[in-house]
């Protein structure tokens, strides 16, 4: 890339450009959609509750086998800057909603498919982009138009383990979805705060363990910690315990500014030795006059101050990790201290059970937090044949978690099983009508690619895709109703609201305004400028 | 031709992805290769594995325990990886069984396989896998025999189930004394599951069938020099802390001294604070002394002069153990005796096995842990006599909490790939057929069994479907004699909760691999990057 000033001389813009590509206009933008189409057809086979799994493979040879989309699109090392976008697109779908993360990546990777063809039509891009921004607040409203709203309170839940029972359609758990949607309701609505709508997802502890099966999976009112008590003699079992939480080592001080502290005569030897005697007393007696009857403790002890415990009748846990120190502060009422001279009766937490487990012929245990006084605190305890099952098994049960959790903060629906895409594709398809000039053109592909998704479904339901999509569309158009489906466990009918199949709105918002902007971007980029080789 | 149209490349350098059919085809490959690889150590006439260590040929073991042949062996296939975990976990929890797992799970995927290329659907064959799986747990709760209302019979039970393990093991011609081995230490368990501590001491020299229990607690150490051989009721102080020298932890401490004068004098200050430690020991009221950390020369030789015997470096394991045994606390503040429970034993005697002397604990409090002396004439075989012993040692300690036993040899099987064929019978389409492959697969255990022993298997086994048909649904593969018979009469039984977890297991990781359509690996970590 060469300019010349006036003088005639060239200056360079790009360094070292001979070991550069370049791909401009058009080319670049065919390139962009090309990679972003090889995700999204990636992901296409993961939707709906057929969907299949992929296995990745870490660096390290770890195996992961799951059809969460962000876990798949974490995983994959991506290299290519496009690919790398959608990977963000699907984070940001995960962290705001949680759910629907395949179906925004294959939905933006349909809609640049679209604009393919109009970019070959001679369709300048940002006409495609105003297209596909109208085109998406029209399906927008009329999600909010056709979407429904579901009552429940905490003692009737059953429309919340419904949603839940969708999410988890699709995993690996979904031999026991009607066990593992019951335990997540119940885990959101311990913690929940229904009036103000709040759910605190910091209460809620995902523990795994490698054993059983996963219908195993209990819901355990306290929490888990993986530890064991720090003397092998100390009791298993205490009640009404007051639980003491210090974040400061059972070992001798060690002042921060460097120091050095000479022996020099016998004198100053004793002296010394009486100190440090005297500093593991002290600690032991401070945390038993503050009428502790449970020391938690983030750090280690010595051998010596281990023993005192014992003697003193102390049960203690070392080595508690922070997460955990914090939910059992916060679940006991106790406050985190640091000190051992600032322990006092008021700072202690207090819980009805804790009880040391073991599980299964090896030697792990657990201890148990059980009925705690503050505030609500579950964990779900995770169990399935082995480590992976336990890990895909977590990541459905957060993602049900999440739907349970905003159908709290908001109870209005739109129907799945591609109704509800189905829907807005009609509507926009209509509305396209309304609109002159070119931006017809662009949202009309965006109907078309709205479809994408419910084609998907109904390709991994071993269904004719094509037919029957087109199928409910007429259905939908001659009923004007826009909970009709794609039937993916053939149960004989097309009504999602028979079959309690349906989608947060929010979720499905989030969905269709991400995907757009997202392709949105990346029909703005014309200009690719990478070092050669690279690949 | 521009770049535009060439196949977009999205993943890192190195980085290899497969697809679809190509996925799949790796995944039943792996897997398949896996499990006929650990296959013919299945049964009582199954053979053994040579594993060696790629570090040091000269470290080789030998063994038919199917978690340790999976744990050491190198793969990199994915699906290879989900049977080796299953196999684990299956280890973990039950104990035995870990190599029928890998097995049965092996067998549903050449299954499925076949299905695959019949062109159905992963997800319709994952269907009747389930259904199938189903019919067979809930026959398999039916058949179980629950023994745990008689304790007498309970014992009988645990025997032949103990039996039942070693006979595929290398203790197959004493199985009957190492039955009774585990039996009894099981039972003095008391319900507990920690196999901890039960102990297994292996010492080479002698014979496998001259392991014996014993009586009481063996610690595979010496007693101090010239301290006596014997004590008799012994009291027992059972120490976690430093015999060597004391120092003092407080941080930045050093020792600066200026004349070599001064340097005796703290040297003389120190020694005197380990007598000091060691006189507060003794008041204890003790004579014998045990510490998890080393004793020097000079407490030891302070605590021979007061009568005190005293055992230094017992491990953690035994330090725990030994205060399980004799019922004291581990201590390591002594500024309060009082408050110290001590541990007792009758007789504490030094004795002598093979060529090594170990200390012998009898007459304790607490009998609930023990020590099983394991005899061999070489390293590979105590090894591999541990193993069994453990895996027979795990189930049983399962099976008195939950005591359910159902028929082996091949039997229990072929009762629930009937009952599948049955159910089979009344479901209607393609899932019907994946149904009838699940009771294939099932079927294929005993076969492999029977042939692992040399035995014209698929005619032994369509002999038993016979029989079962005709109505003896005891009758099971008697591998020994090579014919179909009672397995009721013979006794060859097994635990309920292996052949659950066996079931469980399997049908779960071979689900998990057939759900899978696309493997996407990640350039391996580079050596030396970190």
């Amino acid at each position: 890339m060469l300019r010349f000033d006036s003088s005639g001389k060239p200056f360079i813009i790009i360094r070292d450009q001979d070991q550069k590509e370049r791909l401009t206009g058009s080319e670049a933008r065919k390139a962009n959609i090309l990679a972003a189409m090889t995700v999204a057809n990636l992901m296409k086979t993961s939707i709906g509750p057929l969907g299949m799994d992929k296995i990745l493979v870490d660096q390290d040879g770890e195996v992961t086998a799951t059809n969460d989309g962000a876990t798949i699109l974490k995983n994959m090392q991506v290299e290519n800057p496009i690919a790398k976008l959608l990977v963000e697109l699907s984070q940001g779908q995960d962290d705001e909603i949680g759910d629907g993360t395949t179906s925004v990546v294959v939905l933006a990777g349909a809609l640049l498919e679209e604009s393919l063809s109009l970019l070959e039509k001679g369709i300048h891009p940002s006409k495609i982009s105003e297209g596909y921004e109208k085109a998406c607040d029209i399906a927008v409203k009329h999600l909010l138009k056709i979407c429904d709203k579901i009552e429940f309170d905490k003692e009737n839940c059953g429309s919340l383990v419904k949603a839940a029972k969708t999410s988890l359609g699709s995993k690996i758990v979904n031999q026991y979805t009607e066990k593992i949607a019951k335990i997540s309701v119940e885990a959101v609505l311990a913690v929940a705060d229904l009036e103000r709508k709040d759910v605190r997802f910091d209460l809620i502890k995902l523990e795994g363990k490698t054993g059983g099966t996963l219908g195993d999976t209990e819901l355990i009112d306290g929490i888990i910690i993986p530890k064991n008590f720090s003397h092998p003699q100390m009791p298993k079992q205490i009640k009404n315990a007051k639980i003491a939480i210090l974040t400061c080592p059972f070992e001798p001080p060690k002042p921060k500014t460097g120091h050095k502290l000479d022996i020099d005569s016998v004198k100053k030897y004793k002296e010394l030795l009486e100190i440090e005697q005297n500093y593991f007393k002290e600690m032991t007696d401070l945390v038993k006059k503050s009428g502790a009857t449970l020391v938690l403790c983030q750090w280690g002890f010595d051998d010596e101050a281990n023993h005192l415990l014992l003697q003193k009748k102390l049960p203690a846990v070392r080595w508690v990790s922070g997460t955990d120190i914090e939910l059992i502060a916060i679940a006991t009422g106790a406050r985190i201290v640091p000190r051992f001279s600032e322990l006092t009766e008021k700072k202690l937490g207090k819980a009805g059970m804790v009880i040391e487990k073991s599980i299964g012929t090896t030697d792990e245990k657990m201890i148990v937090i059980e009925k705690c006084s503050n505030t609500k605190t579950v964990t779900i305890l995770v169990k399935g044949g082995n480590k992976m099952v336990v890990e895909e098994g977590k990541r459905s049960i957060h993602d049900a978690l999440c739907v349970t959790r905003n159908l709290i903060k908001d109870n209005r629906i739109v129907y799945g099983g591609g109704a509800a895409e189905i829907s807005c594709s009609v509507a926009v398809n209509k509305a396209s009508k309304e609109n002159t000039g070119v931006e017809q053109y662009s949202i009309r592909a965006f109907s078309q690619a709205l479809l994408s998704v419910p084609i998907a479904l109904a390709s991994n339901s071993g269904l004719n895709s094509l037919e029957a999509v087109s199928e409910i569309q007429l259905k939908q158009m001659e009923k004007e109703s826009s909970f009709l489906g794609i039937d993916c466990l053939s149960k004989g009918t097309n009504n999602m609201k028979e079959q309690y199949v349906f989608d947060t709105l929010r979720g499905k918002i989030q969905e269709f305004l991400l995907a757009t902007q997202m392709a949105k971007m990346i029909l703005k980029i014309d200009d690719i400028i990478r070092p050669t080789g690279q690949y | 031709m521009s770049e535009a149209y060439q196949p977009a490349r999205i993943l890192n350098q190195g980085s290899t992805q497969e697809k679809a059919e190509g996925a799949r085809l790796s995944n039943f490959v792996g897997a398949i290769a896996l499990s006929d690889l650990i296959s013919t150590t299945l049964g009582p006439k199954g053979m053994d594995k040579i594993l060696q260590s790629p570090s040091n040929l000269l470290d080789s073991t030998i063994t038919n325990d199917g978690a340790t042949i999976l744990g050491s062996i190198q793969i990199s296939n994915p699906a290879a990886k989900i049977l080796i975990e299953i196999s684990k976990v299956q280890d973990d929890e039950i104990g035995d069984g870990t190599t029928s797992v890998v097995v049965l799970a092996g067998e549903l995927l050449k299954e499925a396989e076949k299905l695959i290329h019949k062109r159905i659907h992963p997800q319709t064959i994952i269907k009747g896998f389930r259904l199938a799986k189903n019919i067979a747990i809930k026959k398999l709760r039916e058949i179980a025999q629950d023994h745990s209302e008689n304790e007498e019979d309970l014992k009988k039970y645990l025997k032949k189930i103990a039996m039942t393990i070693f006979s595929t093991k290398i203790l197959t011609p004493y199985k009957s004394i190492f039955a009774d081995l585990a039996v009894e230490s099981i039972l003095r368990l008391k319900g507990s599951t920690n196999l901890e501590s039960i102990q297994i001491l292996k010492k080479t020299g002698g014979l496998l069938k001259e392991s014996y229990i014993e009586e009481g607690f063996v610690l595979d150490k010496k007693l101090g020099v010239g301290q006596p051989k014997r004590i008799e009721n012994a009291k027992i102080l059972v120490a976690n802390t430093s015999m060597d020298y004391d120092k003092i932890k407080i941080f930045g401490s050093r020792v600066v001294v200026n004349s070599s004068s001064k340097l005796a004098e703290i040297e003389e200050e120190e020694k005197k604070k380990m007598l000091r430690k060691c006189q507060k020991i003794v008041d204890h009221g003790i004579n014998v002394f045990i510490n998890r950390q080393l004793i020097y020369n000079l407490p030891e030789q302070f605590f021979t002069d007061h009568g005190v015997v005293s055992i230094e470096h017992a491990d953690f394991a035994g330090i725990e153990r030994l205060s399980l045994v004799t019922g004291g606390e581990i201590v390591s503040t002594f500024d309060h005796p009082e408050l110290v429970t001590l541990g007792t034993a009758k007789v504490i005697e030094e004795i002598m096995i093979g060529e090594d002397k170990l200390i012998r604990f009898s007459g304790c409090k607490e009998p609930s842990a023990c020590t099983i002396v394991l005899r061999g004439s070489s390293k590979q075989i105590l090894d591999e006599a541990e193993r069994s012993l453990h895996d027979g040692l795990a189930v049983l300690s399962q099976m008195v909490k939950n005591p359910k036993t159902v028929l082996g040899a091949g039997c229990t099987e072929i009762i629930m790939a009937q009952a599948i064929e049955e159910a089979a019978k009344e479901t209607s389409g393609k899932i019907q057929i994946a149904m009838e492959s699940f009771a294939r697969a099932l079927t294929r255990i005993p076969i492999i069994i029977a042939s692992n022993a040399g035995y014209d298997a698929e005619q032994l086994v369509s002999e038993l479907k016979t029989s079962h048909y005709k109505g003896n649904t005891t009758f099971g593969v008697d591998v020994m004699e090579g014919k179909v018979c009672d397995v009721q009469k013979l006794g060859i039984i097994e635990s309920f909760l292996v052949k659950q977890g066996m079931l469980l297991k399997a049908s779960e990781a071979t689900e998990m691999i057939l759900r899978v359509d696309h493997i996407m690996s990640s350039a391996p970590r580079r050596r030396g990057m970190n």
